[in-house]
């Protein structure tokens, strides 16, 4: 009898066991379907779904069968308790941000997981297998995965958090030289704690436990002197870099856990987040370890040139020039999403639609904060689909654009970028305004741009600047187009 | 080395995952259009909340006061890089799901 409990109770712990082993593969299997379909326009949302359900059936799979040393999940109360408080706020911050600021919030839930991963290795370093320790010391595999775990997780959170404060404007860059050599002797530092720690042979863990919270410490500040140089407009680059960090931090919980879901799914974001940092830094023209190293860099300000003087337009004259042209293209770019002015942007192209005027949008990889920004913004305001073109395209038809309107575009309009090998910006690609008839630059004010080059465009023959802030102007253009 | 080879031995399934994974990962961004960077970026973020599973494990064998609050935070930081991630990748995508309808 006591026998029959016995298999019975073998078959119970094996078939929870298979299950989620089971939910684990479904799990990762959509997780890399969800992220292939997202790669897609058509399908992206679709993907997104079915990424998230994976993820749903591995949370749940876990609390009903995960078991360590055959004791299953405890506190299951607190668990679901915390799950609900984290989807409440996450739901609600998610739903409440103006599309505008999606980089930064995608920054900060970035910045969430990097926090989850360092706390587990925290709270797992005392508990490390004792038999791994008897058997090798610490130099094991288990202290490995958790203190890189700790270290690419606090790195990636203090990072995202910086990240987002300079994205929402909280902070500021500060850009010393002396940074970058700090910035290299902490990395120096983490690694040696690391090295060390796991030659101190056999001891308990916990004893150790000050050099483990001196780790996270000198990791969080290396977080925020990584990002705190990095320029505004490096900082896509810097969110997707960060974004794979904290893949790798997953990762490093999942070899700890042996737990295959995570494994995948952090190595997959891994490696897939380099390769898209990598994409961005191309778009860009710049190497990784430029960005991250060297902030742009201020001293080259390129050959010395006559540069012409300024000529100012008035918005009656602008929406003339608009209104009798055939061919306009808007480039914008960042001011247009601080302005919010996505929505007057497309009433104005309507208008001129409506008027016989053919308007398409130029796109730049990297205009705005964010690969792909503009399009989100524009895509919001309903422009269809088809009317934003990428720069290369527009530039094939450039010399035919009879008006090009730059909306609060700067460094990817710049024509050093083309001319000047002494420029920063020698080599990246750009939308070539200066070569269509005219242009008009919509600007705040004779601010250099985020790369804080001179731009040589502003002062150009048939280039009329138009001052003020996008909106207002905007409605204005749009309230004079009407009266004509 | 005798260490290095048991090492690789003992955990050549994970090792094996890794690798295909990493070539998994170039292989699924690869080709994809600049417009969906942003989204992408922001799905993959969702996907690496996956951390919240390890965050359920430690918090599920919690035996003193002070995991059960780390492992509570970690377990909302977690659910919180999950959600947020994947609604906020859904609304970027609402919007273009939207245009191709119109067409």
């Amino acid at each position: 009898m006591d026998d029959l409990i016995k298999i019975k109770e073998t078959i119970a712990f094996t078939l929870g066991e298979s299950v989620l082993e089971i939910s684990y593969v479904v799990a990762s299997v959509l997780f890399i379907i969800g992220l292939r379909m997202l790669s897609h326009p058509d399908t992206a949302r679709r993907g997104n779904i079915w990424a998230a359900v994976g993820m749903g059936i591995a949370i749940v799979a876990t609390i009903l069968f995960h078991k360590m040393d055959g004791e299953p999940i405890g506190n299951i109360g607190y668990i679901i308790a915390a799950i609900i408080l984290g989807t409440a706020i996450g739901w609600i911050i998610a739903l409440r941000v103006k599309m505008t600021a999606m980089p930064q919030l995608v920054s900060f839930f970035n910045g969430m997981g990097g926090g989850a991963a360092a706390l587990i290795s925290i709270m797992e370093f005392p508990h490390i297998s004792e038999g791994l320790v008897q058997q090798y010391g610490m130099l094991n595999g288990e202290v490995l995965s958790i203190l890189l775990g700790l270290m690419i997780g606090s790195i990636s959170f203090a990072g995202s958090m910086v990240a987002f404060g300079k994205l929402d404007g909280r902070i500021k860059d500060i850009t010393t030289p002396i940074l970058r050599y700090i910035n290299i002797a902490l990395l120096v530092v983490l690694v040696g704690f690391i090295v060390y720690i796991m030659s101190l042979g056999q001891i308990n863990p916990e004893n150790i436990m000050y050099l483990v919270y001196i780790m996270l410490a000198i990791a969080l500040v290396y977080g925020v002197l990584f990002v705190m140089p990095i320029g505004g407009a490096d900082m896509p680059v810097v969110i997707s870099l960060l974004n794979s960090f904290t893949g790798l931090a997953a990762a490093m919980g999942g070899f700890l856990y042996n737990n295959q879901a995570m494994i995948t799914g952090g190595i997959l974001v891994g490696s897939a987040g380099t390769i898209l940092t990598i994409l961005m830094c191309k778009a860009m023209n710049r190497s990784l370890t430029n960005v991250v190293i060297g902030a742009f860099g201020g001293s080259a300000s390129g050959a010395e040139k006559e540069l012409g003087a300024i000529k100012e337009t008035t918005t009656t004259d602008a929406a003339i020039m608009l209104n009798y042209s055939r061919k306009v293209i808007i480039i914008p770019g960042y001011g247009l999403a601080v302005a919010q002015a996505q929505h007057l942007a497309h009433e104005l192209d309507k208008l001129l639609e409506e008027n016989g005027v053919e308007v398409k949008y130029a796109i730049h990889p990297v205009a705005g904060r964010m690969p792909g920004h503009m399009n989100v913004l524009l895509a919001e305001s309903d422009v269809p689909y088809d009317k934003l073109v990428e720069s290369e395209e527009i530039n094939e038809d450039i010399e035919n654009v009879d008006v090009a309107v730059v909306i609060g575009a700067n460094d990817v309009v710049n024509p050093a970028a083309e001319d000047d090998p002494a420029s920063p910006l020698y080599g990246m690609p750009i939308v070539k305004a200066n070569k269509a008839k005219n242009t008009i630059i919509m600007k705040r004010g004779m601010g250099k741009g985020y790369a804080a080059i001179e731009n040589h465009l502003f002062y150009a023959d048939n280039t009329k600047m138009l001052f003020g802030d996008a909106k207002s102007k905007l409605q204005e253009l749009i309230n004079e187009i009407k009266q004509l | 080395m005798a260490e290095i080879l048991e090492f690789f031995y003992t955990n050549k399934e994970i090792i094996f995952i890794v690798i295909l994974s990493v070539f998994l990962g170039v292989e699924v961004i690869s080709n994809v259009p600049a417009v969906l960077h942003t989204p992408l970026m922001s799905g993959a973020n969702a996907i690496h909340g996956v951390v919240i599973i390890g965050a359920i494990i430690v918090m599920g064998h919690a035996a003193t006061t002070s995991t059960m609050i780390l492992g509570f935070i970690a377990v909302v930081l977690g659910t919180l890089n999950v959600v947020g991630g994947f609604v906020v990748t859904d609304r970027m995508l609402e919007m273009f799901r939207k245009k191709s309808k119109k067409k």
